[in-house]
């Protein structure tokens, strides 16, 4: 049984699941990760993935294109963003709190526009797996990577491209310069609150295409709740990952990599309890942060409010 | 000091949005003609095409069997995965003087019981439970449960013969949970063909859709032609099941909305006699002391076959001649094996 687990098949089969369990954590760690570079938490991101993958799916569910799709949950996204921020910037509530607030927020009203609009649960066609020409034929690593919907690759692509906005764009350096001391970048006449409106937004955005790419992607279905806390465990991936989008994408690949890990562990009937496969995501997920417990990268002023002095 | 309560407004107004109780009846009914007022508390929605919606769609059948909102009222709480939450809600339905509350979980038990003995006018069911607290002296609580090894069984049957790949894959919320649907399911499966192998795998939770839907892809990928899989997680599993055109058989309600094309048979609860009978019992004046079980027998279980796919004439009737051998007691759909647990 257990030599089972290391053929070549099975282990090819691990990987691919892995590389397709991290995308909606890939999504909305990389956009947390925006919001916390510029100094603010959002703890709201389960409730935005909600309101995303809510709307994704009911654009989709009326008939509409995917793309259609993703984008209402972008818009969405980019509202419950700007919500966060008129609340946590503007009005300066404690972060911690007000993203609680979101997340019940996202999560009712989803559920409330489900059982208006939808009323009970039905399926879609999300986006179809799609195999890149060519790169998609190289044995083993072809399925493993280049075999899965266009999401899961859009989410992937999301790494560069996050990381070259936040190193490598002016944009990038305001929004550094605003989480690691933002009296200074005010100083030199950068706009913290407008630089925090605009990482909350991207931020909202992205969390909402993680709930799509779940309703409209790895589903096609939309469930009350359906994202169980994903949300959540998006936020710690961050710390996880040092706020670096690198370290982002190792946390969110060995969280998958052990949760595809313990699936196979048990379809293939090794003798190990169902419930100590369960759970071995999670011990994985404070070992490594007991052992990386590094904080060099964070951000100075996350989760303080900011209040130009007089 | 106005931003302060500024805040604080906005903070409550989000909270307040998030939280929630529905009610299908807010105005206070009158003594005369009143309606039957039945509250029930859920552990996740009534829209979770699993455990929650098999009752609430049984409480409406009774609803429009008694003739409306006028007969019969209908308050719920749903989403109360929260024991001190479902309790709270149970109590308060309680005071609110509801004729039948409804506990629509194993987990609410001590809650029940608790309540149970502070509102004697009241009478309350809980389930899955054959514990109607008679020997402590309680009189007013029903038990019920449904006896899903029979399904289970029957369901296990038609997967051995759609199988082509001898190769099943199972996937439970809770090691323990879903146990009797799945050693009635095993069990069925090893009638029919013994050298079948069944997956098993749980998700560790009853609401992880995507895990579930990522164990779909793994039992596929382990060779699985045909799925089964029990709570409100297997809506992802049907979405995987149905994007591969592999068999699914549901369990606990109606899932062919989800997998037209996929969803072959589906086991359902249904509560309509158990509800209607503690009704009856309630208004002649008995509040409690009866265990139901749903059965076969006593069509509280149904199989139901996806009337717009075309299945083998062999399957049906091999699941019908089941059904009746599990009725005339000819069959006994438990697992006879060493158990691990």
């Amino acid at each position: 049984m257990i030599d089972e687990l290391f053929t070549i098949s099975t282990l090819i089969g691990i990987l691919h699941s892995c590389v397709r369990l991290a995308t909606p954590y890939l999504f909305a760690s990389l956009g947390e990760t925006f919001g916390q570079r510029s100094g603010v938490l959002n703890l709201g991101v389960d409730g935005i993935m909600l309101m995303g993958a809510f709307f994704g799916f009911y654009v989709v569910f009326e008939g509409h294109n995917l793309w259609v799709g993703v984008l209402a949950a972008i818009a969405i996204g980019v509202m419950m963003g700007l919500l966060k921020a008129f609340v946590s910037v503007t009005m300066q509530s404690l972060q911690g709190i007000s993203g609680i607030g979101l997340y019940l927020f996202g999560l009712g009203l989803s559920s409330l526009l489900f059982k208006t609009l939808i009323g009970s649960v039905e399926g879609v066609s999300g986006f179809r797996q799609l195999p890149i020409p060519l790169l998609a034929d190289i044995p083993g690593i072809g399925h493993i990577l280049f075999n899965h919907n266009a999401l899961v690759y859009l989410a992937y692509l999301m790494v560069p491209a996050s990381w070259f906005v936040i190193n490598r764009t002016t944009l990038g350096l305001k929004i550094r310069a605003v989480g690691h001391n933002p009296e200074a970048a005010d100083t030199l006449g950068v706009s913290v609150n407008g630089v925090r409106y605009t990482t909350l937004m991207i931020g909202g955005a992205l969390a909402a295409v993680a709930g799509a790419s779940l309703s409209i992607g790895l589903q096609n279905v939309f469930q009350e709740n359906m994202t169980n806390g994903l949300g959540f465990i998006a936020v710690a991936l961050v710390y996880f990952g040092s706020w670096r989008t690198v370290g982002v994408l190792g946390g969110a690949l060995l969280f998958s990599l052990v949760n595809a890990l313990q699936l196979w562990v048990q379809a293939l009937d090794i003798p190990v309890p169902s419930e100590v496969a369960v759970m071995m995501p999670y011990i994985m997920t404070i070992v490594v942060l007991a052992f990386t417990a590094r904080q060099i990268q964070r951000p100075a002023a996350l989760a303080r409010s900011y209040e130009r002095g007089e | 000091m106005l931003r302060r309560i500024r805040i604080s407004l906005l903070i409550f107004l989000l909270l307040l949005a998030g939280c929630g109780r529905s009610n299908q009846d807010d105005e206070e009914v009158d003594a005369e003609g009143a309606p039957f007022r039945v509250a029930i508390v859920m552990p996740s929605s009534t829209t979770d095409i699993a455990w929650s919606q098999s009752m609430f769609d049984s409480l409406t059948a009774v609803q429009a069997e008694m003739g409306g909102e006028d007969a019969l009222k209908i308050a719920y709480s749903e989403g109360m995965f929260r024991v001190t939450d479902a309790s709270a809600a149970i109590r308060d339905y309680a005071a609110e003087g509801y004729d039948l509350v409804i506990a629509h979980g194993a987990q609410y038990g001590n809650s029940v019981f608790e309540v149970a003995t502070d509102f004697t006018d009241t009478s309350f069911a809980w389930g899955t439970s054959s514990d109607t607290g008679a020997d402590r002296g309680i009189n007013n609580v029903f038990a019920y449960g449904a006896v899903a090894n029979e399904g289970g069984y029957v369901n296990g049957v038609v997967a051995a013969m759609l199988s082509e790949n001898d190769v099943i894959g199972v996937i439970g919320p809770v090691a323990g949970d879903a146990k009797l649907y799945i050693d009635g399911f095993v069990r069925g499966v090893t009638v029919v063909k013994p050298d079948a192998q069944v997956n098993i795998s749980y998700t560790g939770s009853f609401s992880d859709t995507t895990l579930a839907a990522e164990a779909a892809h793994v039992h596929i990928q382990a060779g699985a032609d045909v799925l089964t899989g029990s709570a409100q997680q297997v809506v992802g599993a049907i979405g995987v099941a149905n994007e591969n055109g592999v068999a699914w058989l549901g369990t606990q309600s109606d899932q062919i909305s989800l997998g037209p094309d996929v969803v072959v048979t589906n086991q359902i609860y249904n509560w309509a006699n158990v509800i209607a009978d503690m009704i009856a019992k309630i208004e002649a004046g008995e509040l409690g002391g009866t265990a139901y079980r749903l059965t076969f027998e006593n069509d509280g279980l149904r199989l139901e076959f996806n009337e717009s796919i075309e299945i083998d004439d062999a399957v049906k009737e091999a699941a019908r001649a089941a059904i009746e051998d599990i009725k005339s007691g000819a069959v006994d759909p438990v697992l006879i094996e060493e158990d691990d647990e």
